[in-house]
């Protein structure tokens, strides 16, 4: 089939911005973007510089912006993203800085997967033969340890795109492969870490890393996983803890949803006080402001009784 | 100048397990790799890794079957201590964090594989290999392991027969570098792009064994490259012996389970040169379909597929558009691993300290993995084995260099001329007035060692492919780059892989010639018989100016005469 590879260009040593370069591509029925790169490589054009090797979604050398969404280049058939003819776009990843083309600097994104602790510490003395283990703890796990650390959750991250401390979907979906380990023996230590500053409540849940995503390890859910074993384990006096826990209390009471109150319980008075105000005042002014008071709901009871029965 | 007491090269599962013992034992150790460590081609590997662990089995019994699937080439020395130690190496694996499947009773499970007498191969679904070299990296951060990413090794120094560092060049900068160390440790992988089409990464062109052989080692057995049964027809793609081992089997296009046919035993689960052979038969024999045969899961269902399987249903539905749990999956042979690779002794040891001098080597050069032959592969390898075979020779050889590094001094190395050398050689390729790339020579080199050294072979298949590789070779001199940059110069790096490359090609060819006897993966058709009466020996070849040069060596046998062999 054929098509065209519109593909951002950029080399340092020449060029002081990046440029597109449009090659033409005739490839076979299953032929993805990568065979596309490698053939513009190797015939047309070989200035082309991209990281890849296994061919397979398995080494996670290939993570790229392919039409504005990250993906494997190796795992994207054409076929399946462009009719015959049409024109593919291919950038590197992106909350990057690139080295040249389609490759990314990846050095932060090792460094904050390091911060992490990426390793089992288990206490105590290990046992004559194995960890005894159930098989579901060990499928469990699995999810998590399907990543390949290709970096395209990193890429298209929008937290990560105003704030460059946040430790990002892959490290903190790493995380998660150890807590939930039970043959780990820092579960607590682990937990009060990743409850810091730029950790587990600094995402948003926009769900864009689980989309992206190549193999199905959906690190937003990770993320959601270890927040609930750092409230169960006590570590609620974080911000983005209370903002949960009064979340549920307030849908709860009232069966709805009151943003005042969210705002009131989570910050406290004084600080709601000072770092809402301006906030409210602009949503004022354009109209967005949520009601101070919100009329009752008749069937509020409904909500409760569903609460009860979930028993939280 | 960086120095290391070890450095070791390739970030494999063997490059990342010799580091991790070298550190564990107080070493200065560095890591050195091309890709960055998780995106070593060990990552690929699926099926399992295998170890004796049940009571009705025993280390005895997987030595047997490992010397019998090495079609008596391995050596049995090597083979029984590969076999004593992997139980221990699991249970180290396993308590560094490895997530094996489990039995009901929270033990490390086991399925079939082929060529094994019990289920032996231990798994974490199909992507053993990827967990295996994850939790190795994890351990690494923990150690805190120097690891020097995306550096390419340009050359091994060699002062006075000793290996001291090597010359690489840092990919995102251009930058040309010396290392010194004591001892050097190389584990980088085979020769998968030498051949076309390969399970293999486009990373894995056969740089350590040619800067081995190069610098003065000598390679072993390349002629016994191994062929998988079941690879993918569109990308080459591997489909792991795990599937079988799981209750797939194979069906020709008349719908017959064929193996029963040769391999009336072991059927499906025989060994992949056996398994190999015999699709290759059934496809020339007029069976097959679109030169495949046909890989049947539909029986196994969706819990086995998606829990054990699930890789292998996502890899048939991109690159070939079949569910496996509704149709079967054409497959065939392809190109997959190296049982030879550099002579080493079996503490990694390139060079024989036995003062024998039965074969050559370079003093302070280690290797392990599948670039290493040590050999407990020898003509045919089982599946399982090898990430077993870097797990305990990446360990072992990680020991034996830091000892090594202990018991010798520094070598003065010149840097200056070394860089200026190199700096000579990269200038020169810049320096080629445009036309042949080497991504043309790769082809015809790939596609020439496929079709006249691969599952059959005779003595006018073979030599076509060394006279095409000879003749690439000739040609390879004016290869030219368009990209002159120092950034992420991958143009570069081809010229240079393609150089490693044909001469590895080389020695395969020139090894497989001269072996008149079929054995393993080494099928003749003009010699179809084994005959140990005058092959059952080691093939070596050493660089010389003049060419390859050939020697042979007896094979180690300790408990195992060699016997027919059937499955």
């Amino acid at each position: 089939m054929r098509a065209t590879l519109r593909v951002r260009r950029y080399d340092p040593e020449t060029q002081p911005t990046p440029t597109y370069k449009e090659y033409p591509v005739d490839l076979p029925q299953y032929g993805t973007v990568l065979d596309g790169l490698l053939d513009v490589r190797d015939r047309q054009d070989g200035t082309l510089s991209l990281r890849c090797s296994c061919r397979s979604a398995i080494c996670g050398s290939c993570s790229m912006r392919i039409n504005g969404e990250a993906r494997l280049a190796c795992k994207t058939l054409v076929n399946k993203i462009a009719s015959p003819g049409e024109t593919i776009t291919v950038e590197p990843m992106g909350n990057m800085p690139v080295i040249k083309d389609l490759v990314a600097d990846m050095t932060l994104f090792w460094d904050k997967v390091r911060a992490v602790e990426p390793y089992l510490q288990p206490v105590g003395p290990a046992p004559e033969r194995e960890y005894l283990v159930s098989n579901e703890a060990m499928e469990r796990l699995t999810v998590a340890m399907n990543c390949i650390m290709c970096g395209a959750c990193v890429s298209d991250c929008t937290v990560l795109e105003v704030d460059k401390t946040f430790l990002g979907p892959a490290a903190l979906a790493k995380a998660y492969r150890f807590v939930d380990d039970p043959r780990d023996g820092r579960k607590m230590e682990r937990l009060e870490k990743y409850t810091q500053t730029s950790g587990i409540w600094d995402c948003t849940r926009c769900n864009m890393c689980v989309q992206v995503c190549p193999k199905g390890v959906a690190p937003m859910e990770r993320i959601m996983q270890v927040r609930s074993m750092a409230m169960e384990a006590g570590f609620n006096k974080t911000r983005g803890a209370r903002h949960a826990s009064a979340f549920a209390e307030i849908v709860k009471e009232s069966g709805r949803l009151d943003e005042m109150g969210l705002a009131l319980k989570t910050y406290g008075f004084f600080k709601a006080g000072f770092t809402l105000t301006g906030i409210g005042l602009r949503a004022f002014f354009r109209n967005k402001l949520p009601p101070l008071f919100h009329r009752p709901i008749a069937t509020a009871e409904n909500v409760r009784r569903l609460f009860r029965r979930l028993g939280v | 100048m960086p120095q290391h007491d070890v450095l070791v090269i390739g970030g494999g599962l063997a490059g990342m397990r010799a580091a991790y013992k070298a550190k564990s034992l107080g070493a200065d150790v560095a890591l050195l790799s091309k890709v960055y460590p998780t995106r070593s081609h060990s990552a690929a590997a699926q099926g399992g890794i295998q170890a004796a662990m049940t009571s009705e089995d025993s280390w005895e019994t997987h030595a047997f079957d490992t010397v019998k699937g090495s079609d008596y080439l391995g050596d049995q020395d090597a083979i029984e201590i590969l076999c004593r130690e992997a139980l221990d190496d699991i249970i180290e694996l396993e308590h560094l964090g490895v997530i094996f499947n489990r039995t009901p009773e929270g033990r490390i499970d086991a399925r079939a594989f082929g060529g094994t007498s019990y289920k032996r191969t231990c798994f974490v679904a199909d992507q053993t290999g990827q967990v295996l070299l994850h939790v190795m990296w994890e351990q690494l951060v923990g150690l805190n392991v120097k690891s020097y990413e995306e550096w390419f090794v340009t050359h091994l120094i060699v002062e006075d027969g000793r290996c001291a560092g090597c010359v690489a060049l840092e990919i995102p900068t251009g930058r040309l570098e010396v290392f010194r160390a004591r001892a050097v440790v190389l584990c980088t992988g085979g020769l998968g792009q030498v051949y076309q089409p390969s399970t293999n990464g486009l990373a894995v062109t056969a740089d350590g064994l040619a800067l081995a052989y190069r610098a003065g080692a000598t390679l072993m057995d390349m002629e016994m490259v191994q062929h998988h049964p079941t690879t993918l027809k569109s990308n080459g793609v591997l489909i792991t012996e795990g599937a079988r081992g799981e209750g797939a089997f194979l069906i020709n296009s008349k719908g017959e389970r064929f193996m029963e046919k040769y391999a009336p035993k072991m059927k499906d689960l025989a060994s992949r040169d056996v398994v190999s052979r015999s699709e290759t038969i059934e496809i020339r024999e007029g069976r097959g379909m679109d030169g495949c045969v046909l890989l049947d899961l539909r029986h196994l269902g969706p819990e086995v597929v998606f829990k054990k399987l699930s890789q292998i249903h996502e890899l048939a539905r991109d690159y070939a558009n079949v569910d496996v749990l509704k149709e079967p999956l054409p497959i065939r042979p392809g190109y997959h691993y190296l049982m030879g690779g550099v002579k080493t002794d079996v503490d990694g040891r390139t060079w024989d300290a036995s003062g024998g001098r039965r074969w050559q080597g370079v003093e302070g050069l280690f290797a392990a993995g599948e670039c290493a032959n040590v050999s407990v592969h020898g003509g045919n390898r089982l599946g399982g084995n090898s990430l077993m075979d870097t797990v305990v020779y990446g360990r072992r050889s990680g020991a034996a260099a830091v000892g090594y590094a202990r018991s010798v001094d520094w070598v003065a190395v010149n840097e200056d001329a070394y860089k200026e050398q190199e700096r000579r050689k990269i200038k020169a390729i810049f320096d080629k007035p445009p036309g042949l790339r080497a991504a043309d020579l790769r082809q015809e080199m790939g596609t020439a060692m496929d079709d006249g050294i691969a599952v059959f072979r005779d003595e006018e298949s073979m030599g076509n492919a060394l006279r095409t590789v000879r003749s690439l070779k000739e040609k390879s001199s004016s290869v030219s780059v368009h990209n002159k940059g120092h950034v992420f110069n991958t143009d570069l790096l081809s010229v240079l892989e393609m150089g490693y490359m044909l001469d590895v090609a080389e020695v395969v060819g020139v090894s497989a010639l001269n072996r008149k006897e079929s054995r393993g993966a080494h099928a003749r058709t003009d010699y179809p018989e084994r005959n140990d009466a005058e092959w059952l020996k080691h093939t070596l070849v050493s660089w010389t100016p003049e060419g390859p040069r050939l020697d042979y060596l007896p094979v180690t046998l300790t408990r195992w005469e060699p016997q027919r062999r059937t499955y």
